[in-house]
C-alpha cells in the first residue's frame, strides 16, 4: 500500500514539476519556437479572409499575417489560421489560442479594456452600412422605421444599429446569426428588410447575388468600424511588433518601395528609405526580428497599397475604393509615425 | 342461420351431432398472387383504402420534386456560376453538381497539401481494409485483424497523416487537415476511444468503492446533461485557459478528446444496461471459479453484456458520427464546414450553390449511418440465433 | 497492516488484498481528481489575471444595448434591458421551443410508431422511410433545410396570405390579433380553475366508486364539459370583457398582434421531426414487447380493437418506452442548442453568443449556462423517474 501510494505520489509530483517547468515566454519567442504564427481569422468574408478552392486562404486580414509571419520568419507560408465565429473570437485570443486576431474586428473601448486586448494596426477604416432591395423604393436609412433587420451576433453591427434605430426614434425587429453567410442567406430569402453589416462586407456580399443591382447600399454610414489586428495585454514586445509590421507596410507604400522594385530600393540614397529596409540603423532588433524585416514584408507579400488592391480594391471582383483607407498624403486615414 | 340451428340433442347426455348438411360456402377469394395482395395489404376496409390513397398522395407529392433537383435538372457540367443560373440557361435548374465537382477535392482533404493527398488516400484504403476484416463474418484470422487495426494501423496512419522526418513524409499540420478526412478521423478515433471509456464508467458506477462510483456518477450526469456544443465550446476556445501556460495541445486532439468523452458518458450507460441484464448466477460463478475481478468482468460478464447491447452501441456511434457535424459550429474544417466555407466563393454564387452542398452532406451523412445501422441490424439477426425462445 | 483479528487468517501480501486495493485505487483517483481541478482553477485565475480580463458576475446588472425578436418577457435595448434579462429571454425562449417540441415529437412519434406495425403496406413502408432518413441524417443539415422550407414559399410581408382578415402568413412569421383582456376577465380564469378542481374531484370519486361498487361513471366526460363551458359562461355572464388589437400593415412589415417568428417554426418543425423518428422506434419497439397472447386474450374477453390497444397493450408497452423516451425529451431539450445555426435566440445564441461576446466573460457564461441545462435534465429525468415507477410493473 506505501508503496504504491508512494509512486502515485511521486507520479503526481513529476507531473507537477514539468508543469511547473513550461516558464511563461513571450509570443515572439513561442511564435519562433514553433515556426508558426497562429493568426485568428474568420470563417470566409470575401477580400478579407476566405479559402480558394485549393483551400489557400487569401484576404486582406490574411496578409497582415503572412506579413508578421513574414517579418519573423523570412516565410509569409508560415502561419495558421484557426477560423472563427464572431462570437468566439475574443475568447479563443484571451484563451492563448491565438498569438493574434485579424478578423475585421472593430476597435472599441470596451474591448482594448475590460476583454484584456491592445489593439495594434488598423488596416481598414470601415463604417456600417445598410442594403436593401432596390424594389423598396427607399432613399435613406431614415425611412427604415418598422423594418426587419438580419444581423450577425457578437458584433458592434448588432449593437450600433439598436443604438441608430433608438436615436431616431425609430422601430425594428433585429433577426441576428452566428455567421455572416447564414445572415446574407436569410436576407436573400426574404426573412429580412434591410442587411447590416461593416460597408466593405455590404460590396463584398452583393457580389453574390444571382442579380446584384437588385440591391443597393444605402447612403448613411451609422458608426466608425476602425478594424485592427488585436494581441492579449500583458506582452508589450509582441504588441509592439504586430503594430510597427502594418507601419511598416504603410511606410513602404508612402516611400514607393513594392514588391517589384524593393530589391533596387535597397540601394537607395533616401535615409528615410535605407531606415526602412534595415541598410542604416537596427530598427528590426528593437522589436525582436532581423533588420531586413520589412524587406522580407515587402518582398513576400507587399506594401500596404499593392495588399489592398490585390485583395479589395480594383485587382479584386470587390472593385473597393481606397476612400478612407488611402494614404494621409492623398487624403486617406492610413498614417503610419516614422520609423526612425 | 348459425350453426347451432342443424344441432339438435341426440341422447340424455346432452351432447349435439349434426342432423343435415351444412349449407355450401362461397369459394375463397383469390388468396395469393399480386391482386390478393393488394386486396389484402392496400384496399382491405375503407379506412385502410383511405390510408393507402393517403401514402400515394404523399409519395406523389415528395417524389418528382426530389428526384427532379437531384437528377433530371441537374448540372453536371460546368466551369462557373453561368452553368447554375437559370436566368443564364433559361431553363430550370436543380442540384448543381458541377459545383460539387470542382470543390470535390476540397471536399474530401481540406487544405491537405495536394503533392500530399495520396498519404491520406492510403490511410483510407488501409482503413477500409481493417474495417471489413474485423466486420465481415467469412473472413479469417480475426485475432491478426484485431491487432491490425486496433494497433498497426492506428500508429502507421498518425504517421502517414501527420508526416516524419524519418520516412521522408512531409510534415502536415492539423490545420490543413479538413472535409472528410477530419469527420472520418473524429468519429473512428471517437469511437474508438469512447468503447472502453465507457465500459470503464459503467464498471465505475457498479463499483463497490463509493468515491470510484461517485466520480464515474458525476461525470456521466454531468456530459450526460449539458449540450455537445458547449463541451465543443469549452473544449476548443477555452480549454487553454485552464492549462499552464506552454501547453497547448493540438486544436484537433482537444475536439477528439471532447466527443470521445462526451461519447463515453452516453457508452457508459448503455453498458451498464447491458450489465444489469446478467444475472447473478454469472458473477456468482466466476467468483466460485476463484477469478478476480478483471478477470471475471474481462471473461465472463462483459462479453455477455456487450452482446446484449450491440444494437444500442451502434446506435451511438451513429449518433456520434452524425454529432460530428456540430464541430463546424465551433470553427473546424470538418465535411459540412467545407461545403458551406465553398458558399462563399462569388465565382458559385447562385441560388442553387446551397441546396446543392447541403443535398451532398446528407446524400453523405445517410450512406454512412444507414450502412451501419443496417450492418447492426444483420448482425443482431446473426447473433441472436442462439437466443430465440 | 496486521492486526490482531487477522492472525488466525492465511497472510495474504498487502498487494493482493482487494481491500486494500480498492483503497489505492479510490485515493489514487481522489488524488488526480484533486490535482486536475487544482492546476485548471490556479490556471484559468492565473491567465485570466496576466490578460487582465474582467471576471465576477458583475455583468449581470448592466444594460446590453441590443435587442432580440422573440421574447417572452420585456426587452428591449431602450427600455434599460440588463445581460440578466437576456439570459432569461434566452432561457425562456429554449424552455417554450422545448416544450413544444416535446408534446409535438410525442404525438407524431406514436403515430408514426404506430404506423409501422401497420397492416397497410404502404403506410408502414413509408413510415420506414421516414424514420430510417431522418434517422441517418445529422440534425444540423435537417434544420437548414427546414428554415430554408419554411422560408422559401411563403410571401413577403406586402403580399401576406390572409385568414378571416385577422391571421397573417408571411415570410416574417405568423401574426394574429394579440387579445387583451378587460377589467372582468380574471372571473374566465377563475372558472376554468374551478372545472379543473371539479374534473379532479369527479376522476378520483369516480375511480373510488368504481373499485367499490363496479359502477362506472362517465367522469372524464363531465369534467371536460365543465372546462369547456364553465368558463365560456363566465365569460359571458361578465360580458365579455376582450378585446383583439389587430395586425396593421406598416410600409415593412405588419406592426402589432402577436408574432410567431420562421426561426420558431423551422426549429420546431426540425426538432419535432427528429426526435419523432428516434420515439417511433422507441414505440415500435414497446409494443412489439406485448406478447401476442396479451391481445389475443382481450380479443377473447371482447374487448374491441380500440380498447385493447388502449386499455391493454399501450399500459404493458409504456413500461418498455418511457425510459428511452425520457433520454429523447432530454435530447430534445440539449439539441434545441442548435438554434444557434438558423437564429433561434435560444440560450445559448443569446447567452453564449452575444452576452459572451460582449462581456467577454467566457467562463462565467459558459459555467452558468451547463447548469442551466443540467439542471433542466436532472429536473426532467426525477419527473420521469416518478412517472417511471408509477407505471412499472406491481409483481404479487
Amino acid at each position: 500500500m506505501k508503496s504504491i501510494l508512494k509512486a502515485a505520489a511521486f507520479g503526481i509530483a513529476a507531473l507537477g514539476l514539468t508543469v511547473g517547468a513550461a516558464s511563461a515566454q513571450g509570443v515572439l519567442q513561442k511564435v519562433k519556437e514553433r515556426g508558426q504564427v497562429i493568426c485568428g481569422t474568420g470563417l470566409g468574408i470575401a477580400g478579407f479572409g476566405m479559402p480558394d478552392e485549393k483551400g489557400v486562404w487569401k484576404g486582406i486580414d490574411i496578409d497582415y499575417c503572412r506579413a508578421i509571419a513574414a517579418a519573423i520568419l523570412n516565410d509569409p507560408m508560415k502561419v495558421k489560421t484557426v477560423s472563427l465565429t464572431a462570437k468566439d473570437r475574443f475568447t479563443a485570443l484571451q484563451s492563448g489560442e491565438i498569438d493574434v486576431l485579424i478578423r475585421t474586428t472593430t476597435w472599441t473601448m470596451s474591448r482594448d479594456t475590460s476583454l484584456g486586448l491592445n489593439f495594434a494596426g488598423i488596416n481598414y477604416y470601415d463604417g456600417q452600412g445598410f442594403m436593401v432591395r432596390k424594389s423598396m423604393n427607399i432613399k435613406s436609412a431614415l425611412e427604415l422605421n418598422g423594418a426587419s433587420v438580419c444581423t450577425q451576433q457578437g458584433t458592434t453591427t448588432e449593437l450600433n444599429l439598436a443604438d441608430y434605430f433608438r436615436a431616431n426614434k425609430m422601430k425594428y425587429e433585429v433577426v441576428a446569426f452566428v455567421t455572416n453567410d447564414e445572415t446574407i442567406k436569410a436576407y436573400e430569402a426574404g426573412r429580412c428588410d434591410v442587411f447590416t453589416t461593416d460597408a466593405s462586407g455590404l460590396f463584398a456580399e452583393r457580389l453574390k447575388f444571382a442579380k446584384p443591382d437588385d440591391h443597393m447600399i444605402l447612403p448613411e454610414i451609422i458608426s466608425k468600424e476602425p478594424l485592427a489586428a488585436s494581441v492579449r495585454h500583458g506582452d508589450d514586445q509582441w504588441f509592439d511588433l504586430v503594430k510597427w509590421v502594418h507601419y511598416a507596410m504603410l511606410n513602404a507604400e508612402e516611400l514607393g518601395v513594392t514588391q517589384a522594385n524593393v530589391d533596387q530600393m535597397l540601394k537607395s540614397d533616401n535615409p528615410e528609405i535605407k531606415r526602412l529596409l534595415g541598410t542604416e540603423g537596427k530598427f528590426g532588433e528593437m522589436i525582436g526580428v532581423s533588420n531586413d524585416w520589412v524587406v522580407r514584408i515587402v518582398k513576400n507579400v507587399g506594401n500596404y497599397g499593392e495588399v489592398f488592391e490585390r485583395n479589395v480594391g480594383m485587382g479584386s471582383p470587390l472593385k473597393i475604393e481606397r476612400g478612407k483607407n488611402n494614404l494621409w498624403t492623398k487624403g486617406g486615414l492610413q498614417y503610419a509615425p516614422p520609423i526612425r | 342461420m348459425t350453426i347451432g340451428d342443424n344441432l339438435t340433442p341426440m341422447n340424455s347426455s346432452g351432447a349435439y351431432l349434426g342432423s343435415g348438411d351444412l349449407p355450401e360456402r362461397k369459394p375463397p377469394v383469390l388468396s395469393r398472387g399480386a391482386v390478393a395482395w393488394v386486396r389484402e395489404n392496400l384496399f382491405s376496409s375503407i379506412p385502410n383504402t383511405i390510408m393507402t390513397l393517403l401514402g400515394f398522395w404523399i409519395l406523389w407529392e415528395i417524389t418528382p420534386p426530389v428526384l427532379n433537383f437531384l437528377i433530371f435538372d441537374a448540372v453536371w457540367e460546368g466551369s462557373g456560376r453561368d452553368a447554375c443560373l437559370e436566368s443564364v440557361r433559361n431553363a430550370p435548374v436543380g442540384a448543381c453538381w458541377a459545383f460539387v465537382k470542382v470543390r470535390l477535392g476540397y471536399f474530401f482533404y481540406g487544405q491537405y497539401p495536394i503533392d500530399e493527398r495520396w498519404r491520406v488516400d492510403t490511410v483510407w484504403l488501409m482503413g477500409t481494409l481493417g474495417v471489413v476484416w474485423l466486420l465481415w463474418p467469412r473472413v479469417p484470422y480475426k485475432n491478426w485483424g484485431s491487432l491490425y487495426f486496433f494497433l498497426i494501423f492506428p500508429i502507421v496512419a498518425f504517421f502517414l497523416l501527420v508526416g516524419t522526418p524519418t520516412f521522408n513524409l512531409q510534415k502536415v499540420p492539423t490545420n490543413l487537415w479538413g472535409g472528410v478526412l477530419v469527420t472520418l478521423v473524429l468519429s473512428t478515433v471517437g469511437i474508438v476511444f469512447s468503447l472502453p471509456l465507457g465500459v470503464l464508467l459503467a464498471l465505475g458506477r457498479r463499483s463497490k468503492l463509493p468515491l470510484v462510483r461517485l466520480f464515474s456518477v458525476i461525470f456521466i450526469e454531468f456530459v450526460r446533461g449539458v449540450p455537445l456544443i458547449t463541451v465543443l465550446f469549452m473544449a476548443n476556445v477555452m480549454l487553454p485557459l485552464f492549462l499552464p501556460d506552454g501547453w497547448r495541445p493540438d486544436s484537433l486532439i482537444r475536439v477528439l478528446v471532447g466527443i470521445a468523452l462526451f461519447a463515453a458518458a452516453y457508452m457508459a450507460e448503455i453498458v451498464r444496461g447491458g450489465l444489469q441484464a446478467i444475472g447473478r448466477g454469472q458473477y456468482e460463478g466466476a467468483q466460485s471459479l476463484g477469478l478476480g475481478y478483471w478477470q471475471m468482468m474481462v471473461l465472463i460478464i462483459l462479453p455477455q453484456a456487450l452482446k446484449i447491447v450491440i444494437p444500442n452501441i451502434v446506435n451511438t456511434f451513429i449518433g456520434l458520427f452524425k454529432d460530428t457535424t456540430l464541430v463546424s459550429i465551433v470553427g473546424i474544417f470538418d465535411f459540412l464546414k467545407t461545403i458551406e466555407a465553398s458558399f462563399v466563393d462569388p465565382r458559385w454564387a447562385t441560388p442553387v450553390t446551397r441546396a446543392t452542398g447541403y443535398a451532398f452532406a446528407a446524400i453523405f451523412y445517410f450512406i454512412f449511418c444507414w450502412g451501419m445501422s443496417q450492418y447492426s441490424q444483420w448482425m443482431e439477426r446473426k447473433l441472436a440465433t442462439g437466443h430465440k425462445r | 497492516m496486521t492486526t490482531e483479528a487477522d492472525r488466525g487468517a492465511p497472510r495474504v501480501s498487502p498487494l493482493y488484498d482487494p481491500k486494500v486495493r480498492g483503497i489505492a485505487y479510490q485515493v489514487v483517483l481522489a488524488l488526480v481528481i484533486v490535482f486536475v481541478v487544482y492546476e485548471a482553477a490556479t490556471n484559468a485565475i492565473e491567465n485570466l489575471r496576466a490578460a487582465k480580463i474582467a471576471s465576477g458576475f458583475g455583468f449581470w446588472t448592466v444594460e446590453a444595448g441590443f435587442d432580440i425578436n422573440q421574447k417572452l418577457i420585456p426587452f428591449s435595448s431602450t427600455g434599460g434591458s440588463t445581460y440578466g434579462d437576456a439570459f432569461l429571454v434566452g432561457l425562456l425562449n429554449t424552455l417554450i421551443v422545448a416544450a413544444f417540441g416535446i408534446v409535438l415529437a410525442t404525438i407524431l412519434g406514436f403515430v408514426i410508431g404506430i404506423a409501422r406495425l401497420s397492416k397497410n403496406w404502404i403506410i408502414a413502408k413509408l413510415s420506414m422511410v421516414y424514420v430510417e432518413v431522418i434517422r441517418n441524417t445529422p440534425l444540423l443539415l435537417q434544420l437548414l433545410f427546414w428554415y430554408n422550407a419554411v422560408l422559401k414559399p411563403l410571401p413577403d410581408p406586402r403580399n401576406s396570405v390572409s385568414l378571416f382578415g385577422a391571421i397573417f402568413l408571411n415570410n416574417r412569421g405568423v401574426v394574429m390579433p394579440t387579445p387583451i383582456a378587460g377589467p372582468n376577465f380574471d372571473w374566465t380564469w377563475i372558472a376554468t380553475l374551478v372545472a379543473i378542481v371539479v374534473w379532479i374531484v369527479l376522476s378520483y370519486v369516480a375511480r373510488k366508486q368504481q373499485a367499490a361498487t363496479g359502477k362506472r361513471f362517465p367522469a372524464n366526460l363531465i369534467g371536460f364539459a365543465l372546462f369547456i363551458f364553465l368558463p365560456l359562461i363566465a365569460f359571458w355572464a361578465a360580458g365579455g370583457p376582450l378585446t383583439f388589437e389587430y395586425p396593421k400593415q406598416s410600409r415593412f412589415n405588419l406592426t402589432g398582434g402577436m408574432q410567431i417568428y420562421p426561426e420558431f417554426v423551422a426549429l420546431l418543425l426540425g426538432l419535432t421531426i427528429y426526435t419523432a423518428a428516434f420515439i417511433a422506434e422507441n414505440v415500435r419497439a414497446g409494443i412489439l414487447a406485448v406478447s401476442k397472447g396479451q391481445s389475443e386474450a382481450a380479443h377473447a374477453l371482447g374487448l374491441s380493437n380500440g380498447q385493447t390497444l388502449r386499455l391493454i397493450v399501450v399500459p404493458q408497452a409504456m413500461r418498455v418506452i418511457i425510459p428511452p423516451l425520457t433520454s429523447q425529451y432530454l435530447n430534445l431539450t440539449k439539441n434545441s442548442s442548435l438554434a444557434v445555426a438558423i437564429g433561434y435566440p435560444d440560450l445559448v445564441q443569446v447567452f453564449t453568443g452575444t452576452v459572451l461576446n460582449q462581456t467577454g466573460q467566457a467562463v462565467e457564461v459558459i459555467a452558468i449556462t451547463m447548469l442551466v441545462y443540467l439542471t433542466i435534465s436532472l429536473t426532467t429525468s426525477f419527473f420521469m423517474n416518478i412517472y417511471n415507477s408509477r407505471m412499472a410493473l406491481v409483481e404479487r
